[in-house]
């Protein structure tokens, strides 16, 4: 009987493009990538000698094992939950917008001006007024790599991320120079706000977690029912597309960075005033790039990213708890993040590509 | 300012620019190959920590190299998988090996000098010896000359021949053409016989390989052998400005480097007196200059000088 050979050269299998997108599929496979980094992240803590289940448990102790801890994890969630949406905001539209960090700042920045010389206004004109220019500075800043974006197709990952650098170093110039605290004995640092510009703290965390729990459906809805949400997802599918059904993609570009620069300048100012209450140079301290990896393992869906927020706010406030426990560095969940997002995007593939054997014969 | 101050003002100069040169050599190849790898922070990141820790624990020069390079490699071989085979997102990838590389070398840094009763790790005397200024008798005496051309650290030169090669390879060599054919128009090489995943493979561990150099360098060169954090602090986004700026170039990236290891010593060597600037300004104008050299560079977007036009798109057989 003739056997059948592959032809030489025919490889084993071949991939196929899935054309349809199925949201269960893609949830397991995220859980799945979330299993496989901490199984990885197990393998390496006991290479360090240490055992995997009693430090993980021991990370959700130091995160939820009591109110104060979980009012620091929260604490967390905040800025984190408020970036995500941010940076979902802008990758729908594929616009690469890396500096959620520097928007943030600047945020900051602006805000903590009324609170350093406005202090004295009435408490709810004051927070407003905080809230409302943070909102505009972040959008300002978010506004100028779009604009460049937009008309002359400038490359906006890198423009935003020296914009992060550039916003940081503004702290910097302020705290040694024009905001310098007479006070502070020569020591380079802004004063502290008055109690007049500190956020109330309902239930013992600052005002933002109402807030970051108030703009999560806001986005939600914003994204999935309003027109402007659409437009952003057609400019994010084909930029052709949406000039043909009559988009003016530079407007739909600029405003959506208006709006996610605006948030994460919200953040800025709802870190300075409620957690930090002053403004330091590490007011954003990497939460721009964490909430990158929140958005995309929450595959830019809101509800998600309030979920996967709480499990990143959980490995840092654990991390930083099983520093002191035991002796292992705080930057062991950053280092887990990040395998986390490999095994996402690997695991992704599986999402859009099926494999087929070659079969003998065929 | 009299000539001593100059000369000394390039040395510093090409001092300051020759991590840059090799990173952006690096993303050069990288890119020609058609992918944008925007991990340069973080492979650099993970030469630095992978080449410190090896130095540390083995006080072996050579060791600690090929520690630096082959984990950079690593970093960007684990690029090319989720990438080229896996086809994921490249601007994300990237970003993820960043983020992971920052993390990854602020842990073995915090382990050592957890460990260390001083708190500080610094590496041995006689490993550092080795990448000391070359002393080339005759050569290194002379005057100016001297100082100008025979008195670098090994790496600097090593960077110069490097970017040498480089360049000869893509603009002469059959191969550096096949690479350049790849990053243009994959499905054309493919349907020409050239091995486009192999080329692209190679392509980025090579360029991971330089950021990894680039880490050694920031290692035993910048940080002077003491563990710094944060040692790499965003050159390896300016590397990958640096591209843009050199125009996919390798002979240009010399001159590109050097600018902007000028920008980064300048504070040093501009005469208090009469430019009595605040710090942070100086901190800040490395990437005040690469964000207006990116914005101009493409409001005066030549025909010539042209991002490889399958950069940043995954190539899929199957779609041809």
């Amino acid at each position: 009987m003739l056997k059948s050979r592959r032809i030489k050269g025919e490889p084993l299998f071949k991939i196929q493009r899935i054309e349809e997108e199925s949201p269960t599929k893609s949830f397991i496979v995220r859980v799945l990538a979330v299993l496989a980094a901490l199984t990885a992240g197990g393998f390496f803590l006991s290479l360090l000698g240490h055992n995997p289940l009693v430090i993980y448990q021991a990370m959700f102790k130091g995160s939820f094992g009591s109110v104060m801890s979980t009012q620091g994890t929260v604490k967390i969630v905040v800025p984190l939950v408020i970036n995500a949406l941010a940076v979902s905001l802008a990758f729908k539209m594929r616009f690469w917008n890396i500096g959620t960090e520097g928007q943030m700042i600047v945020g900051a920045i602006a805000a903590s001006y009324f609170a350093l010389f406005k202090g004295n206004w009435p408490h709810f004109l004051l927070i407003s007024t905080m809230a409302l220019v943070s909102i505009i500075a972040g959008g300002l800043y978010g506004l100028i790599p779009a604009y460049f974006k937009a008309r002359f197709s400038t490359n906006e990952t890198l423009l935003t991320l020296m914009a992060n650098y550039i916003a940081l170093y503004a702290v910097q110039y302020l705290k040694e120079g024009p905001w310098k605290d007479p006070g502070a004995k020569g020591f380079p640092q802004i004063a502290r706000f008055a109690q007049n510009a500190r956020l109330s703290m309902p239930l013992g965390v600052h005002f933002g977690w109402i807030i970051a729990l108030l703009a999560v459906p806001l986005v939600y809805i914003y994204l999935r029912y309003s027109k402007q949400g659409y437009e952003i997802a057609v400019v994010g599918e084909s930029e052709k597309t949406a000039t043909y059904a009559g988009m003016s993609v530079p407007k739909v570009i600029m405003r959506t960075m208006f709006l996610s620069g605006g948030l994460a300048g919200l953040a800025g100012m709802l870190q300075a005033s409620g957690a930090d209450r002053t403004l330091t140079d590490t007011v954003a301290g990497g939460v721009g790039f964490t909430a990158i990896i929140v958005a995309w393992l929450a595959n830019l869906n809101p509800a998600a990213v309030l979920l996967v927020s709480f499990l990143f706010a959980l490995l840092e406030k654990g991390g930083g708890y099983i520093q002191s426990m035991f002796k292992i560095s705080a930057s062991a969940a950053d280092v887990l993040q990040g395998i986390i997002l490999f095994f996402v995007l690997a695991f992704e593939f599986f999402l859009r590509y099926r494999i087929i054997i070659n079969k003998k014969g065929d | 300012m009299d000539l001593n101050y100059l000369i000394s003002f390039i040395y510093a100069v090409i001092v300051a620019g020759t991590p840059l040169l090799l990173a952006t050599l690096g993303e050069i190849i990288t890119q020609k190959a058609g992918n944008l790898n925007l991990g340069v922070e973080g492979m650099m990141y993970i030469g630095v920590a992978s080449g410190f820790a090896v130095a540390y624990y083995t006080k072996n020069p050579i060791f600690f190299i090929l520690a630096a390079i082959l984990s950079g490699a690593l970093a960007a071989f684990l690029y090319a998988l989720l990438t080229v085979t896996l086809k994921a997102n490249q601007t994300v990838t990237g970003l993820a090996l960043s983020i992971f590389g920052t993390g990854f070398a602020n842990f073995v840094g915090e382990t050592i000098t957890n460990t260390s009763p001083t708190r500080t790790a610094v590496l041995d005397g006689k490993l550092m010896s080795y990448f000391k200024p070359i002393n080339i008798p005759l050569l290194s005496d002379l005057p100016i000359l001297g100082r100008l051309l025979f008195q670098y650290n090994i790496f600097v030169y090593l960077a110069v021949l490097i970017a040498l090669v480089t360049g000869y390879f893509l603009f002469n060599d059959i191969r550096g053409l096949n690479l350049r054919a790849v990053g243009e128009n994959a499905a054309a090489a493919d349907a020409s016989g050239i091995d486009v995943f192999k080329y692209k493979y190679l392509a980025i561990c090579f360029g991971g390989a330089l950021s990894g150099l680039a880490g050694a360098y920031i290692s035993v060169i910048t940080a002077g052998g003491t563990w710094t954090a944060n040692s790499v602090s965003g050159l390896g986004w300016i590397s990958v400005a640096l591209v843009i700026f050199a125009g996919w170039n390798p002979y240009k990236a010399i001159f590109g480097s050097a600018i902007f290891g000028a920008l980064r010593v300048l504070r040093f060597y501009l005469p208090r007196q009469s430019f009595n600037l605040p710090n942070s300004l100086y901190g800040a104008l490395p990437f005040l200059v690469t964000a207006l050299v990116i914005i101009f560079t493409s409001i005066f977007n030549s025909k010539e000088i042209q991002q490889p036009a399958g950069c940043g798109v995954n190539y899929d057989r199957e779609e041809r």
